[in-house]
């Protein structure tokens, strides 16, 4: 496991990511499809379970440019 | 005005034909002179196949329209005898700029794979694309090429029989009647041939319009690609900026659905939309508006009968990546030499069908990936904007963001994998010309492998023995003899060998691989040919 949160491109197929994440959100409501991203969040941290990964992953999604 | 909108290419001129007491029987029959149905004739007269290319119109198509051709087009186009003028003319550009509402979120710069005789792709406007196949016609003629283009010839009806099909032709003096073996639809978006036979598309309208605008700039303007999403010049919507040649610039501006046709390509209303994006100090000129409402759909069948469907005729994408007059022309590429095989009696016509199987598969390739950008461009739920306003935020920062931004994704040419007419794969080779693909150009010294190909079956041996010609139920191959000391650059070997120490491939016309073996073995190569060719 790197101690490095990856921020490089990582996804072999990245369009077929894509189209499955949108995919999984089609048909449902504003409120499922919030349920369903938080819990894909939890799923894939667990998955990481690095908690000086996941800290970097949260600094790096709060972080906004100028 | 360009001169060359003005100019009639083929002016109409009466034939013998209208003159004959019984319809005049031609092999092959072509509808619209556009660039598929161009490339198809070229293709076949190059061949010896007698060919007829009749369209209602005798100039070439106003306004830009297609402007992107890929490299798989230009390598086609070599094989069509006609590539350099092309290359010469259109733009290269490597540069592109993301822009997502007020500010530029990153730059690219596509850096060209050596070892190809032809760039990834350059702009030009489709007016050159069809004078230079006009260009070459006329070549083709002067040489004593069996080819002719009757403009003002517009087919009002057709008869579908078993062995032919029959037209009806209205010309400035009057109808009168045709018949030929075989009948090319490349007629378009719109095709006629497909009303005229009550056949429909299934497929997906997407509820979007956009304003297309060829503005001529003088002003020293960087050559790049620009893409915006969300603007502040053209808010909730998409831009896009793109250079063709003689100081041409091609913009696109989404609309959205529920618009003004007229009123939005009124000249007046055009140019502050304009002078927003480009800003007020730039001087520019407009030539060509338009407004463009896509869909991604295809005929089910290709096929039918006598009648082959090619380009916009038979399936239909999203402007992004370019994937319209490039499938239309692989279109042609997948046709032509089949048909010339069903003409000389060395394939049973069931090879045809062969056709609608292989460009069903590129269709369907080309609507999935058009769709996909377009989705991305014009997100169509709250979830999908929400995703792709994510993307484009973390993109200006951070890279593993970037591939995931889609304003269009480049042509590549489909790799008929499962296709009847594909071997299995008998190399531990490089997937890129796994059999299917189409092959890789190689330089070879002063000559790329390309040149070398295509129009018959070639037996490529690299570092491997074979026989110089092989024939099968009247198919002839030829071999092609090389080693890895031709190409010193080691494209070859990385392209064709992988980790094998040989290679031997057997490839079709159209420069697709049918077959690869490490060593050549007869009998298997021998039902490859078979199979390549409609017989297993």
């Amino acid at each position: 496991m790197p101690d490095q949160l990856i921020l490089t491109a990582n996804i072999a197929n990245a369009d077929d990511f894509y189209a499955d994440l949108l995919e999984a959100h089609e048909g449902r409501s504003h409120t499922e499809s919030d349920a369903l991203n938080a819990r894909l969040v939890l799923i894939l941290a667990n998955h990481i379970g690095d908690s000086e990964i996941l800290s970097q992953a949260l600094a790096a999604a709060t972080s906004k440019p100028a | 005005m360009n001169k060359i909108f003005q100019e009639p290419l083929y002016p109409y001129s009466r034939s013998p034909d209208q003159d004959a007491a019984m319809p005049v029987r031609h092999k092959v029959i072509v509808i619209g002179a556009g660039p598929v149905g161009l490339a198809a004739a070229i293709d076949l007269a190059q061949q010896g196949v007698e060919v007829l290319v009749v369209d209602d119109n005798e100039k070439v198509s106003f306004g830009s329209r297609a402007i992107c051709f890929a490299k798989r087009q230009l390598e086609i186009l070599d094989r069509l005898g006609c590539g350099q003028p092309f290359v010469d003319k259109g733009v290269e550009w490597d540069v592109g700029k993301v822009y997502f509402d007020d500010r530029q979120v990153y730059e690219f710069n596509l850096l060209s794979e050596d070892g190809h005789r032809r760039p990834a792709f350059i702009n030009l406007q489709q007016y050159y694309f069809e004078k230079f196949l006009i260009d070459r016609v006329r070549e083709l003629q002067d040489q004593g090429a069996p080819i002719e283009i009757r403009g003002r010839n517009k087919v009002e009806a057709i008869g579908t029989h078993d062995d032919h099909v029959k037209l009806e032709v209205e010309t400035p003096e009057g109808a009168y009647t045709l018949e030929a073996d075989w009948l090319l639809a490349c007629d378009g978006a719109t095709s006629a041939t497909r009303k005229m036979l009550g056949i429909d598309f299934v497929g997906r309208v997407f509820e979007d319009n956009f304003l297309i605008a060829d503005v001529i700039m003088q002003a020293d303007f960087p050559s790049e690609r620009r893409f915006w999403f969300d603007p502040p010049f053209n808010r909730g919507q998409s831009a896009l900026l793109h250079k063709q040649p003689d100081d041409v610039w091609r913009i696109d501006l989404q609309l959205g659905w529920d618009i003004d046709k007229e009123h939005e390509t009124k000249h007046e209303n055009v140019i502050p939309r304009l002078k927003a994006m480009l800003g007020d100090e730039i001087d520019f000129e407009l030539e060509w508006v338009s407004i463009y409402t896509f869909q991604c759909r295809r005929m089910e069948e290709f096929r039918h009968g006598r009648v082959l469907f090619a380009g916009d005729s038979a399936h239909q994408v999203s402007p992004f990546g370019a994937r319209g007059a490039n499938s239309g022309v692989q279109d042609t590429d997948n046709l032509v030499w089949k048909l010339k095989l069903v003409l000389d009696g060395q394939a049973p016509d069931t090879l045809l069908d062969s056709y609608n199987y292989e460009r069903v598969q590129g269709a369907d390739e080309n609507i999935l990936n058009s769709s996909r950008s377009t989705d991305f461009i014009t997100p169509k739920s709250d979830v999908s904007r929400l995703f792709r306003d994510a993307v484009l935020d973390l993109s200006e920062q951070f890279e593993f963001a970037r591939p995931l931004v889609n304003s269009g994704r480049l042509s590549k040419p489909c790799r008929y994998v499962g296709s009847p007419l594909t071997s299995a794969d008998a190399l531990e080779g490089p997937s890129d010309t796994r059999p299917g693909a189409p092959c890789v150009d190689a330089p070879l010294g002063e000559n790329f492998l390309l040149d070398k190909l295509g129009d018959r079956f070639i037996l490529l041996t690299i570092d491997a023995d074979a026989p110089d010609l092989l024939e099968e139920d009247g198919v002839t191959v030829t071999r092609l003899a090389l080693s890895v000391r031709d190409d010193p650059t080691l494209a070859l070997k990385r392209r064709y060998l992988g980790d094998a120490d040989s290679a031997v491939y057997l490839i079709r016309p159209d420069q697709h691989v049918a077959a690869r073996r490490e060593t050549f073995d007869e009998s298997q190569f021998r039902a490859a040919i078979r199979r390549a060719t409609g017989k297993e």
